[in-house]
């Protein structure tokens, strides 16, 4: 599909607002190399200064689950409290954990 | 000629070459051969538009004979603007604006570079902040030449017909006349004999990149900064000058 | 395995709990077209939009008119980006739905096939057709794609300010001299109407709502959008002193509402079967410019491919 358009490839986008914060996706640009995805990304996602940085992958790299499979591929995680801070009883008072 | 007339001519050259580079690639608009590409001329067009306003805001202020921005953009004759003639020569083809704008950006960057130095403050700060744009407009005329260059045998073809045709347009990119003397001698404008040779080197490496040759023809031509155009500016002017012309009393 | 009805039922209940509906999850056919034809419809409008305000920006009567409108149009070429976006996570391709737009099988909003005749044209786009626009876009911020939702909440972000520009424009012209004034209720007279047509026919006779509205692709009805518009931008009107050009326009005290005359619906069926003044115009264009650009696009992917098989310096620093 992709590979076959005179469009240019797909390209998913990626803004980072601030130093340190996390990469957001955004939406997508067309682009046949890094340079043309990446200005492309910076002309579209950033006119209004949202970020200070760019990250942009070409579409067909990107592995994503599906919602049919949200039920083994997360579930699990929900039973397994006490990966939360929460589940433990500090005494109140104790500082610093 | 004074120390204050040069300056506000100075300005208004500044100004006139991004005024009428930014027309140019205005026309895009619509026109782009593929979405993202016309979403990237119109913003180096509106960053062309940025400057000019700045430029020419100092300008009137410099004049203080009551003249605005706008004035000086719309109310001028065609022998009063100074622009460069490669920014008024028409767009042709994709290949031909973009190696118009390589060789336009590669200059404006030198330029721009070797004036954030200058010793007028207005002008020191004004190009330091162009700098940052002008920069993207070089990395991105640039790529695109290398690109078409590169890219098919059509797309080398047209790019090189579009080198052969704008080539002649280049040396009066180096042009100086009064108005850079007086400047020069103050510190405030650059001697472009000084950014010709980085110039020079930047165009050549990004032609052997892009698989093109440089024209061999050597007649360069000469105006632009002292009022002498092409036949092609006035019907651009007519365009931009229209709403303003036809109801001069107006105000927008 | 689930059966064809225990899907539909389970994905009606994520619908009636305002889940977000991703574009891997399953979805009926139907609703996937629906939301294909809509999205993709919605992206060529912005892009066929651009047409008639590059035709003035050009030609802007001030250096801040022209920056603006400049501005403007990246916006609505960004939004059309933005809404292809949304289209190819239902997995078509841009050049698909470019090929869709040029055979006819796919449409673009009707407003755009009138012409912008005048400066103030740009005036009454920004104000009446951007207005519009803001009104039924907002609604959509809750549809049920997620694609869809997402990227309309970035556009609202941009809208109002589209709407401004048109505006401002009409009020310096308002203030004006004669030649002004009379050019802003020109542009008026002959937008307002295409504008209400915006909002698609009456519910009585819009065959796709009742479905729509069940799987909150739309949130709110044709009337009730257009109704929200004509409130708010007849009071807008009346402030710089323009005439709405209604002859039956009145304000009802009991709803608070103004009260719209009949549309025209022949003329609205007329140019959105191909019968209006830019349809073959808008079309062609669009139709010219791929075809013009193809060697570029060429290029550029004969480069990309000859590069990934060797590394090279672009440009020098």
């Amino acid at each position: 599909m992709a590979q076959n358009s005179n469009q240019l490839p797909l390209w998913e986008v990626f803004i980072q607002s601030n130093s340190g914060a996390p990469y957001k996706h955004v939406g997508s640009v067309h682009a046949s190399d890094k340079q043309m995805a990446l200005q492309n990304a910076r002309d579209i996602y950033t006119r209004r200064n949202e970020g200070r940085s760019i990250w942009v992958v070409l579409s067909e790299n990107i592995a994503a689950s599906t919602s049919d499979e949200e039920a083994e591929f997360f579930d699990p995680s929900d039973d397994k409290a006490y990966r939360r801070p929460t589940f433990y009883q500090i005494p109140e008072g104790v500082k610093n954990i | 000629m004074n120390k204050q007339e040069a300056l506000i001519n100075y300005f208004i050259r500044l100004g006139d070459n991004n005024l009428v580079l930014g027309q140019r690639l205005a026309e895009w608009c619509s026109n782009g051969p593929i979405l993202e590409e016309d979403l990237a001329m119109t913003n180096i067009s509106l960053d062309h538009f940025g400057q000019a306003e700045f430029m020419y805001d100092t300008a009137a202020e410099l004049e203080e004979k009551g003249r605005t921005a706008d004035d000086i953009a719309f109310r001028r004759s065609e022998r009063q603007y100074c622009n460069n003639l490669i920014t008024e020569i028409p767009n042709g083809d994709f290949a031909f604006t973009t190696v118009r704008q390589m060789l336009y950006s590669a200059f404006a960057k030198f330029l721009y570079e070797a004036l954030s130095e200058s010793k007028h403050e207005t002008l020191a700060a004004l190009s330091a902040r162009a700098l940052k744009e002008v920069k993207y407009h070089y990395r991105h005329s640039s790529e695109w030449v290398v690109r078409l260059g590169q890219g098919t045998a059509e797309s080398k073809q047209r790019t090189q017909f579009a080198l052969n045709e704008i080539w002649t347009f280049t040396g009066n990119l180096f042009e100086m006349n009064e108005t850079d003397n007086i400047l020069i001698a103050e510190g405030i404008a650059v001697d472009l004999n000084s950014i010709y040779p980085k110039w020079v080197f930047t165009v050549n490496e990004i032609i052997k990149n892009a698989g093109l040759e440089i024209p061999t023809q050597t007649y360069m031509q000469k105006g632009g900064i002292d009022g002498m155009h092409t036949e092609h500016l006035g019907h651009l002017l007519c365009e931009l000058q229209y709403l303003q012309r036809a109801y001069p009393d107006a105000k927008w | 395995m689930k059966t064809e009805q225990a899907k539909l039922d389970e994905f009606q209940a994520r619908i009636d709990r305002d889940e977000k509906i991703e574009p891997k999850d399953w979805m009926p056919p139907e609703y996937r077209k629906t939301l294909l034809r809509q999205i993709s419809q919605h992206a060529h409008s912005e892009v066929i939009g651009m047409q008639p305000e590059g035709n003035w920006v050009l030609r802007a009567p001030t250096l801040r008119a022209k920056k603006i409108l400049l501005a403007k149009i990246q916006d609505e070429g960004g939004h059309g980006l933005y809404l292809y976006s949304a289209a190819e996570t239902l997995g078509i391709d841009r050049e698909e739905l470019i090929q869709q737009l040029h055979e006819g099988k796919a449409k673009y909003s009707n407003i755009f096939n009138y012409p912008a005749l005048n400066w103030a044209d740009i005036g009454a786009i920004g104000w009446l057709v951007d207005g519009a626009a803001i009104v039924n876009q907002v609604s959509l911020q809750r549809t049920s794609f997620g694609s869809y939702s997402r990227a309309m909440v970035r556009i609202c972000k941009e809208e109002s300010f589209h709407q401004r520009q048109g505006y401002e424009i009409m009020v310096h012209m308002m203030k004006g001299n004669d030649e002004q004034k009379e050019m802003a209720q020109d542009a008026m007279n002959r937008w307002w109407w295409p504008a209400l047509m915006m909002f698609g026919p009456h519910d009585t006779d819009s065959a796709h709502t009742h479905q729509s509205m069940t799987w909150r692709i739309k949130r709110e009805s044709n009337d009730v959008l257009r109704q929200r518009f004509i409130n708010k931008t007849v009071d807008q009107a009346h402030f710089i002193g323009l005439t709405v050009p209604d002859k039956d326009l009145k304000f009802n005290e009991a709803t608070g509402h103004w009260e719209s005359g009949p549309i025209n619906w022949d003329e609205f069926r007329e140019v959105i079967n191909g019968k209006g003044p830019c349809n073959h115009q808008r079309m062609s264009h669009h139709i010219r410019v791929h075809n013009e650009g193809k060697w570029v696009r060429d290029a550029a992917l004969a480069y990309a491919e000859a590069q990934s098989k060797q590394k090279a310096e672009l440009i020098p620093q």
